[in-house]
């Protein structure tokens, strides 16, 4: 998935860049959240994690990145991939969803929201390089974390990573993960999933933002570098 | 994956795919008796900070046509509404018609509303425009203002996407400014504070940044108030040499006393030019 990844970015750069005689490459690059994105279910709600860094090339655009994006009141994105396609499809979601939550009258379920996700991104999956975690809360099923990567797939899983930096982690997630984890438990679990990734991919880094989604409401912390999680003397 | 384009490896040296088709349109245009135009980038330095009581513009005044300067002095600060002005980054002609055209759908839904426009809805309008031309209208911009919810500064990039933060930096010399800013930025600065680190900032990218130079323009946005500062600091007056180290003026003069290179032979051939032909053509002032 990376190598598909790294290979659309040079063919973005190929057709979409203005002639750069003096210009560093950074300045028409297009801006990407190259990233580690993350998302846990757990009984009665789920948590979601991400790092803060999006870079043009080689510079780092914004080193406090919120990439945990509000959908609607208990349902969060996380977005990696181009920064102006994730953000475009956030924006576009997040209406089409408020609009149909206002004719249901009522909260609309997470299962939803991925679908709308999944619609846009495999339409346009030419155009697009998006690779998008839904979770969130509702009644009918409790938490939930969809996964819609590049391409448009969409499927249910109780754990779920992605990014550039995803790749670093398959194997601490799959062998450190267990079912019914409380949401402490969950919590620590994606914040040294999420510290791992950073501290071996370029493109990941900064802080570690989180969220809990549940019946009760959103809580939002942050994670700052010194405060992070170590795992060698060096 | 579906999408792998059929990539041709980027080979060494020069590309000669155009050349045929340059000099078709080339040889046409002389016929209609057209130029061929060349995009005018802003090599830049802009940034934004957000103070106290409002935000501070900053752009530097050098626009160029490759390697050549070919505006000293322009203006890289746009308007956009009373409570709001944009920096911009990039090809000069996109910056200013899209911050033209924002600023006029701005306008008409100011009057539709009957409120003064939010900074979040102009940042809005431009991401959506940009986006929809794929990266195609290269206007990397800086938005700052204030509205009735307090001050607020975003980074555009030109494929479409958004930054909300305290301090932003764009242009071919935003590294540098960028180092200025992550070294002395502190939040709730006071104006004179601010207005000192965002020139700084725009010195840093006009000094240790070929595509940016000239002057430093600034615009400070309060709550009901707007400073257009054109220019705030002269850095590069014509004619001045100035040792930025020691800030003293340089004029040393290079001229050497007549003698002090011996001359050995000298031969004078005066030319003489004989009147060919005259004619007159008189200019009708009718």
């Amino acid at each position: 998935m990376m190598a598909a990844a790294l290979t659309m970015g040079l063919a973005r750069q190929l057709h979409s860049s203005p002639c750069s005689d003096a210009a560093p490459d950074w300045t028409y690059r297009e801006v990407s959240t190259g990233t580690t994105i993350m998302a846990v279910e757990f009984d009665g709600g789920v948590v979601m994690g991400a790092d803060s860094r999006t870079t043009t090339g080689a510079y780092i655009a914004n080193r406090v990145t919120d990439k945990l994006t509000p959908i609607h009141e208990r349902i969060f994105c996380c977005r990696s991939g181009s920064a102006a396609d994730t953000q475009a499809i956030a924006d576009s979601v997040t209406y089409q969803l408020g609009f149909h939550s206002i004719e249901l009258d009522e909260p609309p379920q997470v299962q939803t929201a991925a679908n709308l996700f999944k619609e846009m991104c495999y339409r346009y999956r030419e155009e697009l390089m998006a690779g998008i975690i839904v979770a969130g809360w509702d009644k009918r099923r409790g938490g939930q974390v969809y996964t819609v990567p590049v391409g448009g797939m969409m499927t249910r899983q109780p754990v779920s990573v992605g990014g550039s930096g995803s790749t670093y982690i398959y194997g601490y997630v799959d062998s450190n993960y267990r079912t019914g984890m409380s949401r402490e438990e969950c919590l620590q679990f994606t914040a040294k999933a999420l510290s791992l990734a950073m501290e071996r991919d370029g493109s990941s880094g900064g802080v570690v933002r989180l969220a809990v989604i549940s019946e009760q409401g959103v809580d939002r912390q942050v994670i700052l570098g010194n405060q992070l999680p170590r795992f060698s003397a060096a | 994956m579906a999408t792998a384009s059929v990539l041709q490896a980027r080979s060494a040296g020069f590309s000669f795919e155009n050349c045929k088709r340059n000099a078709l349109v080339e040889a046409n245009a002389t016929d209609l008796g057209l130029r061929v135009p060349t995009a005018r980038k802003t090599g830049t330095t802009i940034c934004g900070v957000v103070y106290k009581d409002g935000v501070v513009l900053g752009a530097d005044t050098r626009a160029t046509e490759g390697m050549i300067v070919a505006d000293k002095n322009c203006s890289k600060i746009h308007y956009i509404s009373p409570n709001i002005y944009c920096c911009g980054a990039g090809t000069a002609a996109d910056t200013e018609m899209t911050t033209q055209i924002i600023s006029s759908n701005l306008e008409l839904h100011s009057l539709s509303t009957g409120r003064l426009p939010r900074v979040a809805t102009a940042n809005r309008m431009l991401k959506q425009m940009l986006f929809r031309y794929q990266g195609y209208i290269g206007a990397a911009l800086v938005l700052g203002g204030v509205d009735c919810n307090g001050p607020h500064l975003y980074s555009i990039y030109p494929h479409g996407s958004t930054d909300k933060l305290p301090y932003v930096t764009m242009g071919s010399g935003s590294l540098a400014a960028m180092a200025v800013f992550e070294d002395r930025y502190m939040p709730d600065m006071e104006e004179e504070d601010a207005k000192r680190l965002v020139r700084d900032a725009i010195a840093g990218g006009i000094f240790n940044d070929l595509g940016s130079g000239s002057n430093i323009d600034l615009c400070v946005i309060s709550k009901g108030k707007v400073d257009y500062l054109r220019p705030h600091d002269e850095a590069n007056k014509k004619g001045v040499r100035v040792n930025e180290l020691d800030a003293r003026p340089q004029a040393g003069s290079y001229k050497y006393k007549c003698g002090t290179t011996g001359v050995l032979t000298k031969a004078v051939t005066p030319l003489h030019t004989e009147l060919v032909e005259e004619t007159i053509q008189t200019m009708d002032t009718s």
